[in-house]
């Protein structure tokens, strides 16, 4: 066997303890990322940190991801764990464009004590939003811990497909004057899982967005391809931390209407009352889109042909100013600035 | 929600702001503070910084229990969660404030039974539930918090509840007020008065603040509506020489308080002698502490307490901030030892907190405020 020669990486990662936050994608899981796992492991893939891998495969582009579900509790109005692993991992591909995955596999870790018939449950859900995002679930694994060591079920999921020939994705496509676009209301997955698990004494109508997004992203390449620059499924941090993420990545500033922000009156209230800011609430079904200025029409008229996207619409600009910032202008011309999600508010959603 | 929307009017905004703008006219600058971390919250959430002119500069004031909690006590507070047998319960935003040897966060993933709640009522609920341990309630807020913590406590008195106390951090605002205004540094027009905690105080406590140092104070509503309207009428007073108290939070705040409220902080509470703000020092008859009829549900009578105290690093700079003396970046630590992820001083913690704010400026851009 040769030797491997390796540079002796520089880890900037020196937290002390593993945290909540370190999972709750804001700035600790970024800290985590880049100062760990990407030094460590470093090659050019990972060093992208894109929701899925891109690899060349045989003269095509070859999307890979890797998720795992810790979601509490198990079932919640509008999904469950085994609905959102399937199309948390199909979204994934998707917005790296491959639209129509060619396989999952699944890897389960169960307590014991754990009903026969939740885990039941939840693999039939899988296989129902297997068929409908038209991909099967080709292997996995199954392990057990004892009771007390997982909550019910945990869920790791890994999927692969072919990236759209005609999909030309990435932060350094994005222009000064791009327009970013939302396919719907957001903050539904995150409050509907907040008070679905009973601690807080709120009630509201609202269920989890879940569901694959890679209708929209068919619909976007069928009518704009080559002017569709970025995409991302605004899940764990929100929409304020996929675009701070995108603008960390350029030169470039976006800067939103808050106005023009879909917002359902249940989650805007539920976020007065917790303190909680809806663009850090996470989402299981929308789609952030950046594209050029004049295929704008062209893009949302895609999105609304779309079942569930309806609301579609332009929410931001690039701009150039300020560099590498997110900042929100309210109706009547004040700002602020959007940070991504510092610590983890909230107890774990996804 | 219409009733809120009407004071979202962008034309009513705007037409506010562009009056602010000709009352504020030139050559006098004017810093008025919002004592209150709503209104901090507010102005920052809104962005209405920029729909005022540049002379007329807000001041963030010490109105976010957290950020003027004491380290010490945060410790105190831990100690009290690493007994046997012990679950801690507090808000979510006391959650990342940090003790000496991490946050309560920090705590619980180290395995110390410290739990988030959203009421003190729902602390009381868990110690009905968990009847083989104690619960403690870590109490923070100002006379906003005040009375449902109270509640909590005759409530638990009535029920017979045994296994659940208050650790009593509530600190009034009228002291802290006073302080400011009595430091030598002190360089302040006026007060946007706080909205929640006047709806259970009501207006009188603030009235020697237009009689003994004439300054205007004006109660504010959150909206943008409010907050701008209260700037304007505070403008009103200053140009014509006048200090007075003003409520421009009718819809909500009673001039006379809120009696039933008082009147169940009086029974639960009892004023300390002395309480340590963070960065502002040792006020007098500044906090509550939980009322001797009260006993059997006080942690600080319930467990040994240590009594911590810390202090903050000597180059930590968080009471000429709070004061409007110094801009945040004028402090030495400001970004470097002090940042919102590993906060020193706690207005770093919030994201609303002054330094906080402002750091995530600086991190942005060439055009740093002065
Ligand atoms: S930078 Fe930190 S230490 Fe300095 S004043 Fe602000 S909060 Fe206090």
């Amino acid at each position: 066997m040769e030797t491997v020669e390796r540079d002796v990486p520089r880890v900037r990662f020196n937290d002390a303890q593993i945290e909540m936050a370190h999972g709750a994608g804001g700035k600790a899981s970024r800290r985590l990322v880049e100062g760990l796992f990407v030094p460590l492991l470093a090659n050019p893939i990972l060093a992208t940190l894109s929701d899925s891998a891109l690899s060349d495969f045989k003269g095509s582009k070859l999307a890979t991801t890797a998720d795992g579900y810790v979601v509490k509790p198990l079932r919640f109005p509008g999904g469950s764990i085994g609905e959102l692993a399937v199309n948390g991992t199909v979204n994934d591909l998707a917005v790296a464009g491959a639209v129509r995955p060619l396989g999952l596999m699944a890897s389960f870790i169960l307590e014991a004590g754990l009903p026969g018939e939740a885990l039941r449950a939840e693999v039939e859900a899988m296989a129902d939003a297997a068929a409908r995002a038209g991909v099967s679930i080709v292997g996995g694994d199954t392990k057990v811990v004892e009771h007390g060591f997982a909550d019910g079920m945990y869920i790791a999921t890994f999927g692969f497909g072919e990236v759209d020939a005609r999909a030309n994705l990435g932060p350094k496509r994005i222009r000064e004057g791009d327009r970013v676009l939302l396919s719907g209301p957001i903050g539904d997955h995150g409050i509907t899982i907040l008070l679905a698990r009973g601690e807080l004494d709120l009630e509201a109508d609202l269920a989890s967005d879940t569901r694959s997004v890679a209708p929209f992203v068919e619909a976007l390449l069928d009518a704009i391809a080559e002017d569709l620059h970025w995409m991302r499924d605004p899940t764990r941090g929100g929409v304020a931390t996929a675009l701070n993420e995108l603008v960390a990545a350029t030169e470039l500033g976006i800067t939103l209407f808050e106005e023009a922000i879909p917002l359902r009156d249940e989650v805007r209230g539920a976020c007065e009352i917790l303190g909680l800011d809806p663009l850090h609430i996470a989402n299981e079904g929308q789609i952030l889109a950046v594209v050029s200025a004049d295929s704008v029409d062209g893009a949302l008229g895609a999105m609304r042909s779309v079942a569930g996207g309806e609301h579609a619409v332009c929410i931001g600009e690039v701009r150039a100013k300020p560099a590498r910032a997110v900042l929100a202008v309210t109706a009547y011309g004040g700002s602020r600035l959007i940070d991504m999600l510092v610590g983890d508010p909230l107890p774990r959603i996804c | 929600m219409k009733y809120v929307d009407e004071f979202r009017d962008p034309q009513l905004i705007a037409n506010v702001s562009r009056e602010i703008a000709r009352l504020a006219g030139a050559g006098r600058h004017y810093r008025i503070m919002e004592v209150c971390g709503g209104h901090t919250h507010a102005i920052y959430r809104h962005g209405l910084k920029n729909l005022l002119p540049p002379n007329v500069e807000l001041i963030h004031g010490p109105g976010c229990p957290v950020c003027v909690l004491p380290m010490g006590r945060v410790d105190d507070g831990l100690s009290i969660a690493q007994q046997r047998d012990v679950i801690m319960t507090a808000f979510g935003d006391m959650m990342r404030v940090p003790g000496t040897r991490g946050t309560p966060l920090e705590h619980k993933a180290r395995g110390v039974d410290i739990r988030m709640v959203y009421s003190p009522l729902d602390a009381l609920r868990i110690a009905q539930s968990t009847p083989e341990k104690h619960v403690v309630f870590f109490a923070i807020g100002f006379e906003t918090t005040a009375p449902s913590t109270a509640l909590t406590l005759a409530r638990a008195r009535a029920l017979g509840i045994k296994n659940f106390s208050v650790f009593c951090n509530h600190v009034t605002i009228v002291p802290a007020i006073r302080a400011i205004l009595d430091s030598p540094d002190m360089r302040l027009d006026a007060f946007v008065g706080p909205g929640h905690v006047s709806t259970v105080t009501g207006c009188r406590p603030y009235e020697f603040i237009a009689r003994d140092y004439g300054k205007p104070v004006v109660i504010s509503g959150f909206e943008p509506l409010d907050i701008l309207e209260s700037i304007l009428m505070i403008l009103r007073q200053l140009r014509s020489g006048e200090a007075r108290v003003e409520n421009q939070y009718r819809r909500i705040v009673p001039w006379e308080g809120n009696l039933p409220a008082l009147q169940a902080i009086g029974e639960a509470f009892e004023l300390r002698p002395y309480f340590e703000w963070r960065g502002l020092g040792f006020i007098s008859q500044s906090a509550l502490k939980v009322s001797s009829a009260f006993a059997a549900w006080d942690a600080e009578v319930q467990f040994e307490v240590p009594g911590i105290r810390v202090t903050d690093p000597k180059a930590a700079q968080c009471g000429e901030v709070l004061k409007g003396v110094l801009k945040p970046p004028q402090c030495k630590l400001f970004g470097k030892e002090c940042n919102p992820e590993h906060p020193v001083g706690a207005l770093m913690v919030s994201s609303e907190g002054a330094c906080a704010a402002y750091y995530r400026y600086v991190h942005l851009s060439e055009s740093v405020p002065a």
